[in-house]
């Protein structure tokens, strides 16, 4: 398709205008990356909209290279002589770098399988059906004597990638976000979803699942730290394990900084383990090639517990004789590449069923300021937030003050007893992914908070 | 830049209109980076457009565009009052803003060199000659060093009748060290981590750092590390250097003083806050010695939060937070102000960039220097632990709960440095913290430190903010509980 918000010919265009300025200063190998954007997010809090906003944007950014030096100058301005300038200013920073011998050459077309991404309900969306929206997911949660906040997003975008040895990629997209903060005099609940169809989106569902967890956690009781059996809701396991993916990297692997350093090929986690990098998963999104126009692959991440395919751009699947895998980051940079579309392979087990076969445990919605501890163990810390559960004799007998965690993400995949479907799951510490709910056993909260 | 403010001023006030703002933004950066020896990022970003922010109904809608064409903005103006329509679909209570008098005003920063003047040619042989010297040290696994300029203009135009004219110019440098080996990733980092020091400088920033002549320390330090002790789990005297504190400020003082936090606006993302409304001037936030300010005058310092009007057109003000250790205020908006009844907001609304709606930020929010010598800090108690520069941190989302991992630590004896600690942690309750402050070094050892990263707002925003603050000492802390089995 062409997407009015970055028509094709408009890329060719620029494109051309890159072109001819780069040779006129000698130049021959150009490539233009170019991003437009048009977002809206309506913002509520105290049960009234209090933040609406939107925005458009367009970024046409040229890099430039020549004798094994490359450089990049980007500008929002899209008229032919802003076109030139950057083009000018790229040569202009190249030329005084020196030469980097394992400097990939301009990348050549690739096959990239184009992926429908762009729904015309979510593009066009009004700032009054976003309003709307709002307005019944607070009579909702006010008829529960509930308090909210949360926001509506909508937005399109087009990123193209073009080169002067004639690659030319195009993916429109749309994406919309629903996330919901619902509170009581001592507690909270909360669940988020996105889609790129609006339609898909179940606003009024997402609501009750939030106003329920924030009457059920009131009330909370305060347990002592320690290691507990846990059942992580799918955000909870997307924003603590998805901390680990950028490792997953040829670059990150060259420069000693992966937990997967000196440990590829071997059992790392449990049987029950198996995680995909796959661009063209249906609950997936995203463009289906890189930052240098190479198509996306799938990668086989980890095998039945086994660590084995990693990411490799370009220049660092040159470098180490093997062959890109389409997950570079735009050229220059300094890490190389990661895996974007992850999807860990889920299981058969309800969430029911999960609590129903504990007998003494915590349910955890979602996990909160999460940051690393120690780059090798992967140990991570961060807090429990907005619906933390205890279970006794197979119930959830009620809310729990939040507790802070200590955890390595390597220990924790080997101690999964049991996994739900995969779900595409939004969180708010790392990017959307496929994941399942998990549960895991000894899972190490090391303090309480006070609410 | 004063007419397409002027333009999009003009394209929001449309009928019905109680307040309009503009913002015409244009932004120039460039960033360098190396690794292991090579140039691994040299770039240049430009930006330039338009925020439209109008009152209609009682209600806030906010549009910005690129498109500066007088069509693009009418565009603009257009959408941002059908937004602010739509938002009165759900209004509970009409926004009221505090009364702010119109001014005319153009500013600068002080900038001594121009970071744009200097050759990206020079700019990367010292990042090469640093990188070079980081490898030196056998055992470095990977050295990477970079540098950040930023110089961006402002205008600000308000149906209130205010035209302000800001240009800000900021720098950054920095580098790191680390280290493989033994199943174990260790590092050290000069000034500071998050790619080092940030100030509203130009490139006499650079020179100040002295980057090269602490390049061989902080490699050496980065594989000394695998070789030391693990700080111990222990109740003690912990000494923070001033980077650290800073962080520890911007983190337990800075987000839980921010007015919309405490009223709830954040409660969906970034979350709320401790200091709810019947603590002020009551809660005893710290020990006696602890003095914060939030001050974005330019007599401060050259703070990322030093400006001179922020933007919806307030002036700079240095405000009380802890006044001998009682909490004293707020950091307000014009909305938030007029909503706990005080006459005037103290200018803390920021945004990151044209496209971007203002949001109470951190301005420059600092403890006051001490009267204790580095000595006294270091020497006043037999026992203590020192950390240096963060690796790792979080706290909950009321801002009570929370704990720091630092690069490095030194068992302190009786002042004296004994054995270097790896993988150092502390946590604690934010009040218990500031409370069990025994020691604050004097100015003399006082640095304002930026944080270029302080996330916050849907659509997220990221702020660059200023912390002072001098090494110092607290009883009574929980360390090592991270790494606990």
């Amino acid at each position: 398709m062409d997407c009015e918000l970055l028509p094709r010919a408009q890329c060719r265009e620029t494109m051309e205008q890159a072109q001819a300025e780069a040779r006129a200063h000698g130049v021959k190998d150009v490539e233009v990356l170019m991003l437009a954007g048009a977002e809206a997010l309506t913002r509520f809090a105290n049960n009234t909209i209090h933040q609406n906003v939107a925005e458009r944007t367009r970024h046409v950014s040229v890099r430039c290279q020549e004798n094994n030096r490359t450089a990049r100058a980007t500008t929002n301005r899209t008229d032919a002589e802003s076109i030139r300038r950057a083009t000018r200013q790229a040569i202009a920073i190249l030329r005084v770098q020196q030469a980097d011998e394992k400097l990939p050459p301009m990348a050549r077309p690739d096959k990239v399988v184009p992926v429908a991404r762009w729904y015309s309900g979510t593009a066009g969306c009004a700032p009054m059906k976003r309003a709307l929206l709002v307005k019944e997911v607070i009579q909702l949660c006010e008829e529960a004597g509930l308090t909210v906040a949360g926001i509506v997003s909508t937005e399109e975008t087009v990123e193209a990638l073009l080169n002067s040895e004639g690659v030319f990629c195009y993916h429109p997209e749309t994406m919309a976000t629903f996330s919901i903060t619902a509170m009581a005099a001592d507690s909270s609940g909360w669940a988020k979803s996105s889609s790129t169809d609006l339609e898909k989106l179940d606003v009024a569902a997402l609501a009750k699942r939030a106003a329920g967890k924030a009457v059920s956690s009131g009330n909370p009781r305060e347990l002592a730290p320690g290691r507990y059996t846990v059942i992580l809701e799918p955000p909870a396991v997307l924003d603590l394990v998805g901390q680990i993916f950028g490792d997953f990297s040829g670059t990150a692997l060259e420069d000693k900084r992966s937990f997967l350093t000196d440990r590829l090929g071997e059992k790392l986690f449990g049987e029950n383990i198996t995680i995909r990098d796959d661009v063209f998963h249906p609950l997936q999104a995203g463009a289906p090639f890189d930052g240098e126009g190479v198509g996306r692959q799938g990668l086989s991440l980890v095998q039945s517990g086994v660590a084995g395919e990693v990411a490799w751009c370009r220049a660092a699947a040159a470098r180490n004789g093997r062959q890109p895998t389409g997950h570079g980051f735009p050229l220059p940079n300094s890490i190389g590449e990661m895996p974007q579309n992850l999807a860990i392979e889920g299981g058969g087990s309800s969430l029911d069923e999960m609590i129903r076969s504990t007998k003494r445990g915590i349910l955890v919605t979602r996990l909160w300021y999460i940051r690393e501890v120690d780059p090798y163990t992967k140990l991570m810390t961060g807090m429990t937030r907005d619906g933390t559960f205890l279970i006794e004799d197979g119930e959830v007998r009620g809310g729990l003050r939040n507790f802070r965690f200590n955890q390595s993400v390597v220990e924790l995949l080997g101690n999964v007893e049991m996994l739900g479907p995969a779900l595409r799951t939004s969180g708010e510490e790392t990017f959307d992914m496929v994941v399942p709910a998990m549960k895991v056993r000894e899972f190490q909260f090391s303090e309480v908070t006070r609410f | 830049m004063h007419d397409i403010a002027k333009q999009a001023l003009n394209a929001a006030l449309l009928e019905g209109v109680e307040y309009a703002d503009a913002r015409v933004v244009e932004q120039r950066q460039r960033a360098l980076s190396t690794k292991n020896g090579a140039v691994a990022q040299v770039s240049s970003e430009e930006s330039f457009g338009a925020g439209i922010r109008v009152l209609a109904g009682g209600c806030w809608g906010f549009a910005s565009t690129h498109d500066l064409r007088k069509e693009g903005l009418e565009k603009a103006g257009r959408l941002a009052v059908e937004i602010a329509r739509a938002s009165c679909e759900a209004r509970k209570l009409p926004v009221e803003l505090a009364p702010e008098p119109a001014v005319q005003v153009v500013w600068s920063s002080p900038c001594n060199i121009d970071p744009f003047t200097i050759s990206v040619e020079t700019q990367v042989a010292l990042l090469l000659e640093v990188d070079g010297e980081l490898r030196r040290e056998k055992g470095v696994t990977l050295a990477e060093t970079s540098m950040v300029f930023d110089r961006t203009r402002q205008v600000f135009v308000s149906s209130e009748g205010s035209s302000i004219d800001q240009t800000r110019t900021w720098s950054g440098a920095g580098y790191t060290a680390h280290s493989f080996g033994e199943q174990e990733i260790q590092r050290r980092s000069y000034p500071n981590s998050f790619g080092g020091q940030y100030q509203l400088k130009g490139w006499e920033l650079v020179q100040e750092l002295r980057l090269k002549d602490h390049a061989a320390g902080v490699a050496s330090e980065a594989v000394a590390l695998h070789s030391a002790d693990a700080c111990p789990e222990m109740t003690g005297n912990l000494i923070l250097d001033s980077s650290q504190l800073g962080l520890q400020i911007h983190e337990s003082v800075g987000h839980p003083i921010e007015l919309d936090r405490v009223l709830g606006s954040e409660a969906n993302y970034a979350g709320m806050s401790f200091l709810t409304l019947d603590q002020l001037n009551k809660l005893r936030y710290g020990s006696e010695i602890v003095n914060v300010v939030c001050d974005a005058r330019a007599e401060h310092g050259p703070g990322l939060g030093t400006f001179a009007f922020d933007d919806e057109g307030v002036e700079a003000q240095r405000v009380e937070i802890i006044r001998d250790g009682q909490f004293r205020g707020y950091m307000s908006s014009r909305e938030t102000a007029r909503a706990i009844g005080e006459t005037r907001s103290n200018g803390t609304m920021r945004a990151a960039g044209w496209n971007r709606l203002p949001l109470i930020r951190m301005t420059n929010v600092s403890l006051e220097p001490g009267g204790q010598s580095l000595e006294e800090v270091f020497g006043g108690v037999d026992h203590a632990i020192y950390m240096e520069t963060n690796k790792s941190w979080s706290i909950d989302d009321k801002r009570y709960n929370f704990q720091f991992g630092c690069e490095i630590a030194w068992e302190i004896r009786n002042g004296k440095r004994v054995r270097m600690l790896k993988n150092p942690t502390y946590s604690g309750i934010t009040t218990e913290f500031w409370n069990a402050c025994q020691a604050i070094a004097g100015r003399e050892h006082w640095v304002l430190w930026g944080v270029p990263n302080c996330g916050k707002g849907q659509p997220e925003q990221t702020m660059g903010t200023g912390h002072g603050a001098s090494p110092a000492r607290f009883a009574g802390v929980k360390i090592g509980g991270g790494f606990q089995e």
